[in-house]
C-alpha cells in the first residue's frame, strides 16, 4: 500500500501534447479512477505511472520516492491490461509465475530443465504462492490450461491472478472491463470492488465508461485533453460538477441543457425568471442544467413550463426515457421517469416540461458552475420552470 | 406423406452437392494441367531411379521396370565373376548412389549448411524485426526502407565480390564460406517485422512489467508467439539453401569433403563412360526425400500454428 504522487506531468508525442501539466495526488489504499473520453491522456498517464512511457517533464512519487529513473519492474506496481496480455504459449499457473520467476529467481535458476532441478524449493514456493492466489481469485482449475482455452472472464481472472500474485504496492487497470460482455462486466465490477476492500492495495484504475468510475470508485478524475477536470468522489462529481464539460460527461443519459438570460442575480428561461439568485454582478447567456431525473414531463393541458413533442420513448424496463423536442425541435430534451409510474405518453404527444429548481445547475458563458441560492424551499419535482 | 416431407430436404442436398459447374471444372483442369507439369519430371525421376540403363535408354519398362538382373560392367572390370555381377536394377541404383560418391557425407553437409544457416538467421533476424517493429527510435523508418532495399539486390550481382571477400580472407572451401554469406536474412527481418506488428503492445508491455529485458522479451514472448511465421521462413530458408547448386559450386572448389548435396549430382554426370542416369536419379531422389518429408510434417505444424495464434 502506498501514495502516489504525479507532479506537473507534460507529456507530448510529437507535436500533440497528450497531458498538459497534470497534478495527482493518490491516496494510500484508495480506488481512483481515471475517466474520460477516448484520446483524452488517461492511458498514457496510467503508463507513465507504470513506467513504460517516460514524461517529457514533471516528477512520479511512489510512497514518498522518486521513481522517474526506475524502471517499471522495480516500481514495484501490477498492471492489468484491456486486452488481458496472457502470455499465449504458457500455462495459467506459468503465466502467474512469470513475474515471480523474474523477481526472485537468479538467471541461472530460470533457465529450462537445469532451473527447476537446481532451485527446486524456490519453485515449490512460487507454486504455493501462486496456488494461494488462485484459490482466491477461484481459479485453482484453470491453472493448467492455456488462455486460448479460456473464456473472456476467465482470462479476465488470471491476468488478475498474474497482477495480483506478487503482492504490487498498487494495482493498475487499464479497462480492464471493456472486452467483457455486459453482464459480466457488472459482475466483475462488484468482484474488482470487493478485491480492492480485501488487499486494501490501492487502485488506478483507467476507464472510458463513466458508469464504471461512478460506481466504483472512492474518487474519481475526470479528464480532457489533457488536464484533469475535476477529482472529487463520484456523487460529488455528480451533484456538483464544476464546468458543464463534467456535467455532461457524466451522467447517462446525458445532462439536458437550457439556453437562458441571467440579470440582475436572477436567471430567466424562455423569458420567465426562476426561483434561483445568483451574483447580482452577473449578466449575460448563462446555461441551465437539469439531470434527466429532475425533468418533469406532465400533459400539455397543464398549462405551465415549456411546451414540446415527444419524439422518442426508450423503454429500459426499470425506467423509460422520453425524448422531448422543445421549441419546435431547437432544443431536445430526455427525461427519466419510473415505467407503469402512472403517467405515460405516446410518440407525438404534445407535453409540458417542468423542473425542480433547487437541482438546476447554472453554468456561466465559460462553463464554469456558478453558485445558486435557491430561493425554493426543496420540494423536489415540485417547482414550475415559471 | 411424412415420408416425402422428410426425404425432401435430403434430396435437394444431394442435387446441390453434384451440381455440374462449368467454371469449376475449367478450374479444376486447369490447376491439374498445372500439377502435372510440375510432377512429371518427379515422375521421370523416381521412375528411372528404378530403372535399368538399357530400359532408360529404350524408354521401356512402364514405372518401375521390368526388374530383370543385369550386368553391372564396372564389376566385371574389377575381375568378379559375371554370375556375381548380376544385379536388380534399383537396388544397383540406390547402391551406387550411395557408394560412388560419398552420399551420407554430402546429405551431412547439406544438413550442417542449412541447419547453421537457419539458426543463424533467426538469432539475427528476430532482434532486428523487433526493434524494426515494437521500438520507437530516430531512423527507424529510414532503416527499414534499407530493409525493403536490399530485398531487391540479386544474389548473383554481388556474387562475385563476396567471393573475392571470402578467399581474401582465406575462407573458400569451408563450412564458412557456405555460410557466413546467408546468415542476414533481409527477406527473414522483414517477414518477421510484418509479424510482430500483429502481436499486440500490450503482451510487450506486460512482459516489461513482470520485469522481463528487451532481450528476455524477443526470446520468450516473442519467438514462442511467432513460431507459425518461423515455420514458413524456415521453409523458404531451407529449401533455398539445401537445394543451392550456384554457391556452394562457387567456393567449393577442391575438397568432396565440403559437397553439399546438388554438388553431388555431379558426380554421375559426363564420365568417360557416358552418364549413369540410374544412380543419377536416385541420388537425386534421396536428396529430395528429406525435404518433402520435413514439409509434409511442417504442414501440420503450420496448421496447428495457425491456430495457436488466436490470442484474442
Amino acid at each position: 500500500m502506498a501514495s502516489i504522487a504525479l507532479k506537473h506531468i507534460s507529456k507530448s508525442f510529437g507535436d500533440t501534447q497528450v497531458l498538459k501539466n497534470v497534478d495527482l495526488d493518490i491516496h494510500a489504499g484508495e480506488f481512483l479512477t481515471l475517466v474520460g473520453p477516448s484520446g483524452c491522456g488517461k492511458s498514457t498517464l496510467l503508463r507513465i505511472l507504470a513506467g513504460l512511457e517516460a514524461p517529457n517533464d514533471g516528477r512520479i512519487e511512489i510512497g514518498g520516492a522518486h521513481m522517474n529513473a526506475v524502471r517499471a519492474s522495480e516500481r514495484n506496481l501490477a498492471m492489468v491490461f484491456q486486452s488481458y496480455a496472457l502470455y499465449p504459449h504458457l500455462t495459467v499457473a506459468e503465466n502467474m509465475m512469470t513475474p515471480l520467476k523474474l523477481r526472485d529467481l537468479t538467471m541461472l535458476e530460470r533457465a529450462p530443465v537445469v532451473g527447476p532441478i537446481l532451485a527446486r524449493k524456490k519453485y515449490h514456493a512460487l507454486m504455493g504462492q501462486v496456488e494461494a492466489t488462485a484459490k482466491v481469485l477461484k481459479i485453482e482449475e484453470l491453472l493448467g490450461r492455456k488462455p486460448g482455452q479460456l473464456s473472456g472472464g476467465q482470462r479476465q481472472r488470471a491476468a488478475l491472478g498474474r497482477a495480483m500474485v506478487r503482492k504490487p504496492v498498487a494495482f493498475l487497470m487499464d479497462e480492464p472491463l471493456s472486452n467483457l460482455d455486459a453482464e459480466l462486466r457488472v459482475h466483475m465490477r462488484a468482484e474488482l470492488v470487493q478485491l480492492h476492500q480485501s488487499l486494501g492495495v490501492t487502485f488506478v484504475y483507467v476507464t472510458h465508461d463513466q458508469a464504471e468510475a461512478l460506481t466504483m470508485s472512492d474518487r474519481m478524475a475526470v479528464m480532457r485533453n489533457g488536464h484533469i477536470m475535476q477529482l472529487d468522489t463520484p456523487h460529488l462529481i455528480y451533484t456538483r460538477p464544476d464546468t458543464l464539460e463534467v456535467a455532461k460527461f457524466i451522467g447517462s443519459p446525458q445532462i439536458n441543457v437550457f439556453e437562458g438570460e441571467a440579470a440582475n442575480g436572477s436567471v430567466r428561461l424562455a423569458g420567465k425568471a426562476l426561483s434561483l439568485r445568483v451574483d447580482p454582478a452577473l449578466s449575460g447567456p448563462v446555461h441551465i442544467g437539469v439531470r434527466a431525473e429532475h425533468l418533469l414531463i406532465e400533459p400539455a393541458a397543464r398549462a405551465a413550463g415549456l411546451s414540446g413533442k415527444v419524439t422518442y420513448q426508450e423503454n429500459l424496463g426499470s425506467d423509460v426515457f422520453c425524448h422531448v423536442a422543445l421549441m419546435d425541435g431547437k432544443a431536445k430534451m430526455i427525461a427519466r421517469m419510473a415505467a407503469g409510474g402512472g403517467k405515460s405518453f405516446e410518440v407525438g404527444d404534445e407535453v409540458n416540461v417542468r423542473f425542480a429548481t433547487e437541482h438546476a445547475l447554472i453554468f456561466g458563458r465559460d462553463g464554469a458552475r456558478l453558485e445558486v441560492e435557491s430561493k425554493a424551499k426543496p420540494e423536489p419535482l415540485q417547482r414550475k420552470v415559471a | 406423406m411424412t415420408d416425402t416431407t422428410l426425404s425432401a430436404p435430403a434430396r435437394t442436398e444431394r442435387v446441390t452437392n453434384f451440381r455440374f459447374s462449368a467454371t469449376e471444372t475449367l478450374k479444376h483442369v486447369c490447376l491439374i494441367l498445372g500439377a502435372v507439369i510440375v510432377l512429371l519430371p518427379f515422375y521421370v525421376m523416381l521412375s528411372y531411379s528404378f530403372k535399368s540403363p538399357s530400359e532408360i535408354m529404350t524408354n521401356t519398362g512402364g514405372f518401375f521396370g521390368a526388374q530383370e538382373l543385369f550386368r553391372d560392367d564396372y564389376c566385371i572390370k574389377l575381375g568378379n565373376e559375371v554370375a556375381d555381377c548380376m544385379v536388380k536394377p534399383w537396388i544397383y541404383n540406390y547402391t551406387t548412389a550411395f557408394s560412388k560418391a560419398p552420399l551420407l557425407r554430402y546429405l551431412m553437409n547439406g544438413v550442417i549448411v542449412t541447419a547453421s544457416i537457419f539458426f543463424i538467421q533467426v538469432l539475427v533476424a528476430l532482434p532486428c524485426a523487433y526493434a524494426l517493429a515494437k521500438l520507437r527510435w530516430r531512423g527507424r523508418e529510414t532503416v527499414f526502407s534499407l530493409v525493403l532495399f536490399c530485398l531487391l539486390i540479386p544474389v548473383h550481382a554481388i556474387a562475385l565480390p563476396l567471393y573475392i571477400m571470402l578467399a581474401k580472407l582465406g575462407l573458400t572451401n569451408t563450412y564458412a564460406a557456405l555460410i557466413v554469406p546467408w546468415t542476414i536474412s533481409v527477406f527473414g527481418i522483414f517477414l518477421m517485422r510484418q509479424f510482430f506488428m500483429t502481436v499486440p503492445d500490450d503482451l510487450i508491455d506486460a512482459a516489461r512489467m513482470d520485469g522481463m529485458s528487451e532481450f528476455g522479451i524477443i526470446w520468450q514472448v516473442m519467438l514462442p508467439t511467432a513460431i507459425p511465421a518461423l515455420l514458413a521462413f524456415a521453409i523458404f530458408s531451407v529449401v533455398a539453401h539445401w537445394n543451392d547448386y550456384f554457391w556452394p559450386r562457387i567456393v567449393i572448389t577442391g575438397t568432396r569433403e565440403l559437397f553439399t548435396p546438388p554438388l553431388g549430382l555431379r558426380e554421375f554426370k559426363g564420365d568417360a563412360d557416358g552418364d549413369n542416369f540410374g544412380p543419377m536419379m536416385a541420388t537425386a531422389t534421396v536428396i529430395v526425400t528429406p525435404l518433402i518429408v520435413a514439409f509434409m510434417l511442417a504442414q501440420r505444424r503450420f496448421i496447428e500454428g495457425i491456430t495457436l495464434t488466436g490470442m484474442k
